[in-house]
């Protein structure tokens, strides 16, 4: 009985001890002295701390040992800097600063096996890499992109590298004048992007599919894109027309002038919305620009431009039937819904217009006038009822009036026959 | 012809005593004064009642009450169906004149006292008509399967969901399951189809049969030198029938300018659209349930709401056993300035419900 008691308080003793034991040693792991430290200062020597507090790194568990070393534990200010106390890395040395953990495949598997490993060799490969190579320390580094202390990863919307925020954050360097001055290249790509059909999507339509200035460039081995290589950079989002124009005449004519494909009409900051004043010979076509009045090219831009315009309007006037009709109360859905196939043609033929063949693009146009055609009819058949049922309306009112003047009538010829029904 | 035609009439007569119910119709007189106006709201009533039997027949022959093919059988009639644009449209037109004219007929009865004895069985039921046909127009919102009519029913009987201790029974009985699904356009198609119609066609034939057997009630208040009294057949049956052809007329006008729209179909998995509300009739009640304080003392602002509006019609229809003084032919302001503050009511948060849409 004794041993039993005995065994009980020695049990008890032991959790109390353990107890008391992980209670310190929870406070010895959270003790941080930089940040203790840090958070009294001001300005740049407090900064850190802050925006650390949102960093992906202290989301993963890591602190400023972790990258800067030292010994968090100590109070004393030259005891926590102790011989692994890397302090501030030089600005030329922060790329391989961040890829002693980021090159790393075995580090980084822990955190989020799917990171790539490879932003060092890309970066090296980059313009901004050469140059850093070269001593120069302007060029963009790991921090002007992604932050020193308030690094988020790219999938987050306050993240400087998440889609909506990549021009700016590119444009904070290329959009400076004076900065960008020593390196001769325009300072304008920000201005002309936001005037794209591309920040259109993706500043009004928030469409993050749309592409910015890392998904033409590369993000860590940006480069400007060679001109053999600004139609396969297209091509990555637009194949269809990539693939029709290098079917068509004019692959063979640009490799041997040595053009960029695509940027040669559409541009290339500023891609404006593709429009179909672009083809044919008017003043805004982009056809003009090499073929001569009178050659056959240019009479082919003209026939193009002329079916495409004849095919535009034949939808128009269908559409207009039908929205005549359907404001007229005739059930029209179904003609409305087949129109969206001449719709579908309509863009199926703008599309084949990189192949610039008269005879497929005249093709499909007519593929798409057979269903404008019955459309077409419908909404005229539509008009018609709607007609009717107007017509049928004023017969059938015309007729209830008379009615209805024969029943009053007959009420007055009543009420005087019997006025005697008054009490 | 004249000798045939006679013969004819002859032979029915003598099986169904005509000559009797005429003398009947000739004799049986209806007051005329200047309040006799509202008098016409009862016989429109059952015009429109007869157009939606006509029409809702018409329309079972195309219409199918399932998920995959209700929405597209509308669709069908309204743009394949020769004057199928016609029959729907003056059904769901006279469907929605016809719970106004209710209305009308209500409020115009309740003023006039003519609920007081010995109508008290006319009263009670006309206000099971204005209830059944008010769950004609709930089952049948449901009908054409289209996104706002989905949602609206959704809205609707999640209020029902509410009612303490039964409500979620009663929701799951109308509904046939925890949502608005197929099982639940069987189930409003059997009630807009079948069983509804049964029940009006008993209580409409007694509350005609009441009307016949005690007449239209002079209003208290009228010196008898002032009301005249008129042949129910042929000079009431006469400005009747006038007024239902200017109904006719405005019905005709409606959907020939204003088919009866269709709609998206509805898309169960898709997010209830912004503005979701039931059919006007029931906004008043529907405005109350979005602006009442979410606790009322404790208890549930909602539930309370909704006894609110139980205990309002179980007042209304027990009218002409409290209001005393019309039963002694004496007026009574007290039920007249409720019935005018019920009447705001209505009205007011009814024109709410379109005009502040964010309340």
């Amino acid at each position: 009985m004794n041993v039993c008691k005995t065994g009980k308080i020695i049990s008890l003793l032991s959790i109390f001890i353990l107890a008391i034991s992980f209670f310190n040693l929870s406070l010895y792991a959270q003790k941080n002295s930089c940040v203790e430290c840090h958070q009294e200062l001001e300005d740049k020597l407090l900064a850190p701390v802050q925006t650390f507090k949102i960093d992906i790194h202290q989301q993963f568990g890591l602190s400023c040992v972790n990258c800067h070393g030292g010994n968090p534990s100590e109070e004393d200010i030259e005891l926590a800097k102790d011989k692994t106390f890397k302090g501030t890395p030089q600005r030329s040395r922060i790329p391989e600063f961040c890829a002693s953990c980021h090159s790393d495949p075995s580090y980084m598997r822990r955190f989020n096996p799917r990171l790539r490993v490879d932003q060092l060799d890309l970066y090296w490969t980059s313009e901004h890499g050469h140059l850093l190579k070269k001593g120069d320390t302007k060029v963009a580094l790991c921090t002007d992109c992604h932050a020193a202390h308030g690094i988020q990863a790219a999938t987050h919307p306050k993240s400087w590298t998440f889609p909506w925020n990549i021009p700016q954050t590119c444009s904070r360097c290329h959009s400076d004048k004076d900065y960008m001055r020593d390196y001769k290249i325009p300072t304008k790509q920000w201005d002309d992007y936001k005037e794209s059909v591309h920040a259109h999507a993706l500043f009004e339509k928030k469409d993050l599919s749309a592409p910015v200035c890392n998904d033409c460039h590369g993000n860590h081995g940006a480069i400007p894109p060679e001109v053999t290589s600004i139609a396969y950079v297209c091509r990555q989002c637009h194949p269809s027309a990539g693939e029709l124009f290098s079917q068509s005449p004019h692959k063979k004519a640009f490799d041997e002038m040595e053009l960029s494909e695509c940027e040669v009409c559409h541009g290339n900051h500023k891609i404006l919305p593709a429009s179909d004043e672009m083809l044919g010979i008017g003043e805004r076509a982009v056809c003009i620009q090499c073929h001569e009045p009178d050659s056959k090219p240019y009479q082919i831009a003209s026939r193009i431009k002329e079916s495409l315009d004849a095919f535009i309007e034949k939808i128009h006037h269908a559409d207009d039937l039908l929205e005549q009709a359907d404001r007229q109360g005739v059930e029209v859905s179904e003609p409305k819904f087949r129109l969206i196939e001449a719709n579908t043609a309509l863009i199926l033929v703008r599309n084949l217009t990189h192949s610039f063949s008269l005879t497929e693009i005249e093709e499909k146009i007519g593929d798409g006038e057979k269903v404008v055609s019955e459309v077409t009819r419908a909404g005229e058949d539509a008009l018609r009822e709607a007609k009717f049922r107007k017509t049928g309306l004023i017969i059938a009112t015309c007729f209830i009036f008379l009615l209805a003047l024969a029943l009053f009538l007959k009420i007055k010829q009543i009420t005087k026959r019997a006025p005697d029904e008054s009490p | 012809m004249k000798n045939l035609l006679q013969s004819i009439y002859s032979y029915l007569d003598s099986r169904f005593m005509l000559s009797g119910l005429m003398q009947f119709a000739k004799k049986k007189k209806v007051p005329e004064h200047k309040h006799s106006f509202w008098y016409y709201f009862g016989g429109i009533c059952l015009f429109l009642f007869i157009l939606q039997v006509l029409t809702g027949i018409l329309l079972l022959l195309y219409y199918s009450p399932s998920v995959d093919s209700a929405h597209e059988s509308i669709q069908y009639i309204m743009s394949q169906v020769k004057f199928g644009w016609l029959i729907r449209s003056v059904h769901s037109w006279s469907a929605n004149i016809l719970i106004a004219a209710i209305f009308i007929h209500m409020f115009s009865t309740f003023f006039l006292k003519a609920y007081r004895p010995p109508r008290e069985l006319t009263w009670i039921s006309g206000f099971f008509l204005l209830l059944i046909f008010l769950a004609f127009g709930f089952s049948g919102y449901l009908l054409p399967w289209n996104e706002l009519s989905f949602f609206a029913t959704q809205v609707g009987t999640d209020i029902a969901g509410t009612i303490p201790l039964i409500g979620k029974h009663i929701k799951t009985f109308i509904l046939g399951g925890s949502e608005v699904s197929g099982a639940t356009i069987s189930r409003f198609f059997w009630l807009h189809v079948a069983v509804l119609p049964l029940l009006t066609t008993i209580i409409l034939g007694i509350h005609i049969l009441l009307v016949q057997i005690l007449g239209m009630s002079k209003p208290i208040g009228i010196p008898e030198k002032e009301v005249k009294e008129v042949p129910f057949f042929p000079n009431f049956i006469l400005k009747d029938s006038l007024g239902w052809m200017i109904i006719l007329v405005l019905i005709g006008v409606l959907c020939v300018f204003f088919p009866w729209e269709i709609g998206q179909k509805a898309d169960p998995f898709a997010a209830t659209p912004l503005g979701i509300k039931p059919e006007w009739y029931f906004t008043f009640m529907f405005t109350t349930l979005k602006i009442v304080p979410s606790h009322v003392f404790s208890i549930e602002g909602e539930v309370l709401a909704i006894f609110g509006f139980m205990i309002g019609g179980i007042l209304l229809m027990l009218v002409p056993f409290l209001d005393r003084n019309a039963a002694k032919e004496r007026k009574n302001p007290v039920f007249s300035f409720i019935g005018w503050i019920v009447f705001l009511y209505i009205v007011v948060m009814t024109a709410l419900t379109y005009l502040l849409p964010g309340l």
